[in-house]
């Protein structure tokens, strides 16, 4: 049969059920939509994560202290100390190392007169800012002679300023972090929330030996950052990085009391973790259309059968068995195409919203729209072939004597 | 002038398979059909009329036997072919109308070109009107079925059966659901078509409507009893002027 009037006669026949063709859609309608926009979520918030890393610079290598495993079990205590300035040194001996800093970290109190704010305290290196991607707003960071005096000044992030100063310049003002004072230097560029909600802003960056020596009074670090040369070779540097402090803590591998980790890798985790989430996500609402499918063979089995003299008359007259079933398989499809249309439109109208008033963050591909709509014109053919192949198969004389 | 023979049935057996039994509802059945006949088919109930027209029709196929119809052997056809041959050289016009429901005349009527991928939108839709112009509803092109009588909604299907300019048309009980005058009026119709040269078999088991056709074959039992030839036929335009008048 020409296209053009399979066409017609499938537009027809929807068009005079249209109640009950609506209601068929809306099964498709709400499956393709809840698809699409699981999809936009979980790209949304992988896209934010992946930007949120590649912000902190996608080159730095993290080395924490205490992932050692004993039979599976991790040990924690003590083994947090591990790491010490001579790590640090280590570090910056290894040619695939362009910068480190070591982290020792404190929260508390931050007072200014009669203001005070909750914040934590870094103590670092001047590279700090450069391993970080940080960027100056004002003033200068502090500079390696501040670290080998031990030097009470401080940089401070954009939410310290807000709580603590107001609309007043910080610069040269002093603070008092656990009763000792603190002259600022500095101001740092915002950078906002980070995915996991935090407040990026919320910090203040100090000498790392004033921390270590005159605040904790430790002899450990918390932390090393460090950055490679370039972003390729990240994974041999933490490979380089790995060796060297195995040496230096004479362990071997898969005992050793750290751990050692590049951006890449972190990216990894996170995106695999999301992407599981993703998979979960869209396997639920996967189900809605599925259920939206069996809404359509449902339906198409009834037509078939409250249509049989029609079949038969359209037999009789010409029609044969395969134009029977391309006219109840256009129907089907056309259907879940119109409802998967729509599906698309819902979705995307649901992802935005779903923005505004949570601001999570959803991302649109062209290739989850794609998808879904593929999926909708499959599940038509899927569940409308076999009502459509019920009807072809109807014998014209048996059809035409139906009641 | 040799006549030419539209249908030609030779020794034409049907059986059917109901469980164990076998029911023979045609045992050898031979005879021709001309051009420009008008040919009613009557018996009693289970003589095997309607399954003589579906195999005439195209609908089903003989157990055994010759059926050529228009000159073409019909018993090798596959089913695809057989769509074909209904849709471009029968027309059907069955007892209960077969209307396709909240659906125009027009859009009745050219049903069968549907299936004639020759004919386009436009030339469809023209051949619907001429049809239904034939019938005598030109004022009635855009009603649904339900806003017709029953003797209106059967001119529509003989419109439908009409729009393939078929050689022939088969009637199974055209009449049967309608009352006398409309019976009539039908029949009038079809005595029309037939005077400007349309073949038409028509199934009955009314004598009086059976004499309003030139030929009867009278089927008992799966056999031809009578094929009588009538010497004058009767009208069905003056019958129905016959009739007392009601409202
Ligand atoms: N599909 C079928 N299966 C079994 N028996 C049938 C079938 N169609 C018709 N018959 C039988 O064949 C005989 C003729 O039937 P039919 O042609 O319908 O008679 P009529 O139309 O003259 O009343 C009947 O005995 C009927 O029961
Ligand atoms: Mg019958």
């Amino acid at each position: 049969m020409v296209f053009s009037n399979l066409i017609k006669i499938s537009w027809k026949a929807v068009i005079l059920n249209k109640m009950r063709t609506f209601l068929t859609m809306l099964g498709i309608i709400i499956g393709v939509g809840s698809v699409i926009t699981m999809l936009a979520i979980g790209e949304g918030s992988k896209q934010s994560i992946r930007s949120q890393i590649s912000q902190m610079g996608s080159n730095m290598i993290t080395v924490r202290a205490g992932s050692q495993r004993v039979g599976g079990v991790r040990i924690d205590d003590g083994s947090q100390r591990s790491l010490t300035i001579k790590d640090v040194e280590v570090i910056q001996g290894c040619k695939n190392i362009d910068a480190v800093s070591p982290i020792v970290q404190s929260s508390g109190q931050t007072i200014r007169e009669a203001n005070n704010w909750p914040s934590t305290m870094y103590g670092v290196y001047p590279e700090y800012l450069d391993i970080k991607k940080m960027e100056l707003k004002k003033g200068s960071m502090f500079s390696q002679r501040h670290i080998s005096q031990s030097s009470k000044v401080a940089v401070i992030g954009q939410t310290v300023v807000t709580n603590l100063f107001g609309d007043e310049d910080p610069i040269g003002k002093t603070i008092r972090f656990k009763s000792t004072p603190f002259q600022i230097i500095g101001v740092l560029e915002s950078k906002g929330e980070n995915t996991f909600g935090q407040d990026q802003d919320n910090v203040i960056l100090v000498p790392f030996t004033t921390v270590q020596k005159r605040i904790l009074s430790i002899t450990y670090v918390n932390s090393i950052v460090a950055s490679a040369k370039s972003e390729e070779t990240a994974n041999q540097a933490v490979e380089e990085v790995s060796v060297a402090l195995r040496k230096l803590h004479k362990s071997d591998e898969g005992s050793e009391p750290f751990s050692v980790m590049s951006m890449e890798e972190l990216l990894t985790t996170v995106s695999s973790t999301t992407d599981i989430l993703t998979a979960l996500l869209v396997a639920i609402a996967g189900i809605s259309l599925l259920i939206g499918g069996i809404g359509i063979m449902n339906i198409m089995y009834v037509s078939v059968k409250e249509r049989t003299r029609e079949i038969g008359l359209r037999m009789a007259v010409g029609g044969r068995s395969k134009d029977i079933l391309l006219q109840f398989l256009t129907e089907a499809i056309f259907i879940s195409v119109t409802g998967g249309l729509i599906g698309v439109v819902f979705g995307i109208v649901a992802a935005k919203i779903l923005t505004v008033l949570t601001q999570w963050p959803t991302i649109i591909t062209g290739s989850s729209l794609l998808i879904s709509f593929f999926v909708c014109a499959i599940t038509g053919i899927f569940f409308g072939w076999y009502p459509a192949k019920k009807a072809a198969n109807l014998d014209p004389i048996v059809a035409l004597r139906y009641e | 002038m040799e006549r030419k023979p539209i249908i030609h049935i030779e020794n034409l057996k049907k059986e059917f398979q109901v469980g164990d039994e076998v029911v023979r509802a045609l045992k050898g059945v031979s005879y021709d059909i001309y051009e420009g006949e008008f040919v009613t088919i009557m018996g009693a109930s289970g003589s095997g009329k309607s399954t003589m027209l579906n195999i005439l029709g195209c609908l089903d196929k003989p157990t055994s036997g010759t059926y050529e119809l228009d000159g073409v052997s019909v018993r090798e056809l596959s089913n695809d072919k057989l769509a074909e041959i209904r849709n471009r050289k029968i027309g059907f016009v069955f007892q209960s109308y077969n209307l396709l429901p909240r659906t125009t005349c027009i859009e009745n009527a050219e049903l069968p070109l549907f299936y004639n991928h020759e004919v386009s939108a436009a030339e469809r839709m023209e051949r619907a009107i001429n049809a239904l112009n034939l019938v005598g509803l030109q004022q009635r092109l855009h009603h649904m079925p339900n806003q017709l009588s029953g003797g209106q909604q059967q001119r529509v299907a003989i419109a439908r059966s009409l729009v393939n300019d078929p050689v022939v048309i088969f009637a199974d009980e055209a009449t049967g659901n309608l009352d006398t005058r409309m019976s009539y009026e039908i029949m009038g119709l079809f005595q029309d078509l037939n005077r400007q040269g349309k073949t038409i078999v028509f199934v009955t088991h009314e004598p009086d409507i059976a004499k309003m056709s030139k030929r009867t074959i009278v089927l008992r039992d799966g056999l031809v009893v009578e094929d009588i030839v009538y010497e004058h036929q009767v009208d069905a335009k003056e019958e129905l002027a016959k009739l007392p008048v009601t409202d």
